[in-house]
This record gives C-alpha cells, structure tokens and sequence, in this order.
C-alpha cells in the first residue's frame, strides 16, 4: 500500500506504474501488429472505423464501470439493464418512428434511475455493492422477462437502429464513419474531461481512502451514488447503440458486466478504488474486442472465447500485481 | 444455538431463524387461504432438494468469505463436477467411489489454482475466481452441446432419490458437511485462523498466522464442496449437465444465501450455520411461491428484493452497534 497523493493524479496518467495506461497501450499495440500479419484489410480506414463502432457499446460500459470501480465499489447490474433497456425501448416503440426520440430520452432517464438505486442503496443502507448490483441483476432480469411474458415483443423503428447501424457516408480519408463511433469519441472525450475536473479527483479520491475522503470534507455518498448513475447512463447509451447493431433479444445485455469488469481491470484500474484511469478502462474494452477479433481470424472457435478472456484477464493482473508488489 | 457465540467476534443467534420461522409462519398461513398446504410430504421434500444442492456450495463459499475472499467460480466447477461424476461412472455401479474420487481431486484442483492465483499472485479474488470461471466455461462451451454420461443407478437411487423419512438423503449430506464445517470454525486451529485473516490480514500476519496456507485451504475446501454439489446434481439429473451450475445461478445465489446468513461480505464475521439459515430461507420462499404458483420471473424479482432487503437490515444492525 503505497500512499497516494491526490493532487498530482491529472499528471500521472502517461507514467508507467500500476494503474497507468503504457501496459494496456503496449498489449493494444502487439494485438495490432498480430492482425496486420494475418489480415492487413482490417487496418484499412473503413474496416477499423466500422470495427470501432461494433466496439463502442462495450467500451461505454467499460468507462461507466470504471466510475464506480475507481471509486472503490461495483456494478454487476449493467448486463442486466442493457437487456432491459433494449426489450423496453423495443415494445415502447412498436416500429413507431414518432416515439424514437421520446423512448431515447425515457432510456436514458431509466439508466439513470437504476444508477441512482444503486447508488442510494449501497451508500445509504450500507448494502456492498456487490450484493446492491446483484439484487438489481435479479430484479431487472425477472421484471422484465415478467413484462413481455417470456418473449420480447414490438419492435425497433430503423429511426432507432440507425444509432447503431448507420454511418455517414464518404467522409474524406476514413471512408464511412458510423454515427456509434462519433458518439463514442463524445462521450470519451466527456469521461476524460470529466476525470480531470474536481469531480474526477474527489472520485478518485474517495476510492484510494473514503474515511480520509470524509474528512476533507467529501460528501462520499453523494460521489458514489454520482458514480452509479454515470454507470446507468452508460449502459443506456450502449443499450441504444446495441439495439440498433444487433436487435432485440433477451440476450442482448448478457454477460456484458463481466466483460466490462475484465476491460476496466485489462486496463490497469485497482479493483477496491482509487487508482487507475478511465483511458485505460476504454483502452482495455478495445483491447479484449481486438483480441476477440484475432481470434476470429485465426479460426479459433467462439466457444473458447471465455478460455482465453479468463486467461488473459488473469494473466494481466497477476503480472501487474506481483510488479506493484515487488516495487 | 449458544455454541455459537464461541467466537467472540459472533452474533449470538443469526436473525436469520427469527426471517425464517417469519417468512414460514406467513407463507404456512397465505398457502392455507390459498387452499393449500405447505408442509406435506412432497412440497417439503422438494424444499430440502433445492435446499441441499444450494446449500452444499454456500457452506463452502462461506469459508472463502470468512476469510475475505469470494470464489466466483463455483458455478463452473459444479458443472463440471457433474460431468466427471457421470462420465466416469458412464452408468456402471462399481465406478462410483473413483468417481466420487476423482470429482474431488479435480475439483480440489480448482480450489487450488484459486487460492495460489489470490495469495501467491495477489490477484483480487473477484477477478481470479473469475478468470478460473471462464477458463472452465471454455472448456465446457467447446466440448459439450448438452448433457454427457450416465450416473450409477445405484448413486442416483442413494443420493438423488433415497430419504429417511421426510429429509432426503441429500439433506443429510448437507447436515453432515455443515457439521465438518461448523466443527473446522469454531474448534480448530484453522477456523480460528481463517476467521482471522478474514477480519484483519496485517494483524492476522503479525501473529504468526500463516495466511496464504489458511486462505489455500479455504479455497480447496469451497470448490470440493462445490464438487459435492456437483455429485449431488448429477445424481438428481441422471447424467451430467454442461450448465447446470451457471443456469442454477450457484455462483451469485451461494454468495447471496451466505450474506443473508449474517457473514459479512468482507470477511472475518459469521458462520455456517447462519448461512444454512440462508439457504433455507432462500428455498421456503421459493417453495412458497410454487404452492401460489406465483410466475416465476415475478419470484426472481422477489429474490433480488429480499436479497438487498436483508444484507440492509443487517447494515444497520451494524451502525447501530457501532454508534
């Protein structure tokens, strides 16, 4: 346990020490290197750009994850509402294009909703996280498979699934842009700016140690809470951008906490709070994606997925954990 | 019950009986205006099944909680344990003692990698026992579409069916092993030691407590009884079930049951016995709401309520003490 001081954090970003983003970037970039060998077209403009755009949803997750874990809790509920929010949006729309944007905005105040549960719950009533997040998994899951008896019903309007599946056409250079990807780049470069700002700090601060947090006169509950609802509206804006790319199913969210939970933590960001930043979080959501994409290519098959995400995801953390413990 | 509080640093009685004679009592009386009836012979039985299979691994994910660790990965090793346990035996009597054997040195095995990956490697136990997790979910996604070998009719007959009077051998079992473990906490060098490393590991360290070996041994035990549990599910099954462990949600249902128990998630506080209470409790609703024929996803809703409900009842518990 090293002591770690606050103010220097907006400057510790580019250093190679537990938590920084170098690691990731090396990995990210021998991954690159793997799949120029085997399939140079993929780094060609228009097959990278529309692979950063199948990989925006994941990489959302894994910024609204790294809230709440850099501010020392958990969110396994996310899966969850991305299943929900798709299912909800696509029997409130009803391939009505009217309601699209109504129904957008009613997503996004639902993930924040479930956000601000969370959060109330775990600082609140004291609840781990853990089991807050479990207990909303459960909750989400059974209402809304209780909602549509079992099988979604109604329908995505292509105003809706446009998000996700569209792209402006012949942009000069890069080809086709997908509008994932420009929501994408927003939203990242809002995370950022938003970690830099006193907020992030206060963030980060109550993660490392949330009794001195307290001290120093951070409201730690109202951080927290803060942080579970930017986790919510994350998985809104994935769910939004999943629908679109790949329908409607009671599949559509499955799984995706833990892949956002193997990013954040790909990405160099302690689990229990208070280190790491969130470039690294969406670095290591673009990582897996990529290392997926490799196999793809190499013709290994879907079922060994998880086999090599577990490996991996191991891999990592024990090589940074015996590093940070050898220092 | 007041053997209990051999342990200084535990409740006296867990008030998860007082939830449980609650939830019973209603449930009793809105099954009876319903028009039914809750405790005959079938509706009990079936309770202490479900109640014995959960309960298996909650015991032994109480161990690793106790000790500030969690094990993610229990999920997988029941299905995989199921497998071994069929494939082995592949309907033959005279292989059910090997592969009862050999069910425990493989899940063993995995209880091992756990505790080596969290102590050795300082790997936060959440994200190990998740990779341990997915590692085993690959190798049973790529070698299995769907259920694989045949359990010993003998086994299935013993273990799956067989009940002295109205508890089910299987309860029996679970009883047996909640002993062991109730034994190993509170009357062995190794409970007092785990129970130790989980409250503070610096303190635990500094007097002369060998946490790594406490926190291994923890580990090997809750994926052994995890492997029982896959034993038992095969023998309930008839053949072994590439997903039983993961579509019965054991991982987060085990780790839920022993919080509802009164362990504290971090570790250091609680016990077995109040993680048995848990795992009832978790069951009686589940049989109430079957006699209701309340719809099944509405009682999943109901479960992640009662879930959070309880672990915030004990949190202020907690503070009120604490104030």
């Amino acid at each position: 346990m090293q002591t770690v001081q606050p103010r220097s954090l907006p400057l510790r970003l580019p250093r190679v020490r537990p938590g920084g983003v170098l690691p990731i970037l090396a990995i990210l970039a021998v991954l690159l290197v793997l799949v120029g060998i085997r399939q140079p077209d993929f780094l060609a403009p228009q097959s990278l750009m529309s692979f950063l755009g199948r990989s925006a949803p994941i990489i959302l997750l894994a910024a609204g994850q790294y809230f709440v874990i850099v501010s020392g809790e958990f969110d396994l509920s996310v899966g969850s509402l991305v299943t929900a929010q798709v299912v909800v949006a696509a029997r409130l729309i009803d391939s009505d294009p009217a309601r699209t944007w109504p129904v957008v905005l009613l997503l996004l105040a639902f993930g924040v909703l479930v956000g601000l549960v969370n959060g109330l719950i775990t600082t609140r009533l004291r609840v781990p996280s853990f089991i807050t997040t479990l207990g909303m998994f459960l909750i989400l899951v059974g209402a809304v498979y209780l909602w549509s008896d079992g099988a979604p019903k109604g329908g995505l309007s292509e105003e809706f699934r446009r998000f996700g599946r569209r792209a402006f056409e012949d942009v000069p250079l890069l080809g086709r842009v997908p509008y994932a990807l420009l929501v994408l780049v927003v939203l990242a470069v809002a995370a950022v700016l938003l970690m830099r700002s006193d907020f992030g700090r206060t963030l980060v601060a109550v993660g490392d140690n949330p009794r001195t947090a307290e001290l120093s006169g951070v409201r730690v509950w109202r951080t927290r809470t803060f942080a579970f609802i930017l986790s919510g509206l994350a998985a809104a804006v994935a769910a939004i951008l999943l629908g679109g790319y790949s329908g409607v199913s009671f599949q559509a969210g499955a799984g995706l906490e833990f892949g956002a939970i193997t990013a954040v933590v790909l990405g160099g960001v302690a689990l229990g709070g208070g280190r790491g930043a969130v470039v690294g979080a969406m670095l290591g959501a673009l990582t897996l994606e990529l290392l997926f994409a490799l196999m793809n290519f190499y013709g290994v098959s879907g079922a060994l997925r998880s086999t090599v995400q577990g490996a991996i995801i191991l891999l990592a953390v024990a090589v940074s954990a015996t590093r940070s413990s050898s220092r | 019950m007041s053997a209990l509080s051999l342990l200084p640093a535990r409740r006296s009685v867990p008030g998860v009986f007082v939830a449980l004679t609650l939830t019973l009592t209603i449930g009793w009386l809105v099954v009876l205006l319903d028009g039914g009836q809750l405790f005959n012979q079938s509706t009990t039985v079936s309770l202490l099944h479900v109640a014995a299979g959960l309960g298996l691994v909650a015991v032994g994910q109480t161990l690793v909680i106790l000790g500030g660790s969690l094990d993610l990965s229990v999920a997988y090793v029941i299905s995989l344990s199921t497998l071994v346990a069929a494939e082995t035996m592949n309907g033959s009597d005279g292989a059910v003692l090997p592969a009862i054997g050999l069910v425990l040195v493989v899940s063993a095995g995995v209880g091992l990698l756990n505790g080596l990956l969290v102590t050795r490697f300082r790997v936060n136990a959440f994200i190990a026992t998740l990779g341990v997790g997915l590692l085993l979910k690959g190798y049973l996604d790529n070698g299995y579409d769907g259920p694989a070998g045949t359990t010993a009719p003998s086994l299935v007959h013993a273990l799956g069916y067989q009940r002295i009077g109205p508890l089910p051998v299987s309860f029996l079992l679970l009883i047996a092993v909640t002993a062991a473990a109730w034994f190993a906490l509170s009357r062995t060098r190794f409970g007092h030691h785990l129970v130790a490393v989980g409250g503070d590991p610096e303190v635990a360290r500094l007097s002369g407590v060998r946490n790594d070996r406490v926190l291994v041994t923890a580990h090997v035990l809750c994926s052994m009884c995890a492997g029982l549990a896959g034993i038992y599910l095969a023998s309930r099954l008839g053949s072994g079930a590439p997903r039983v462990g993961t579509e019965g949600l054991y991982d987060l249902e085990s780790i839920a049951a022993v919080v509802i128990g009164g362990t504290a998630l971090a570790g250091g506080r609680g016990g077995v016995i109040g993680t048995v209470g848990g795992v009832l409790l978790l069951a009686s609703i589940d049989a109430i709401f079957n006699q209701l024929e309340v719809d099944a996803f509405f009682k999943q809703v109901i479960r992640g309520v009662i879930i959070i409900a309880a672990v915030a009842v004990y949190a202020r518990r907690a503070m009120r003490k604490a104030a």
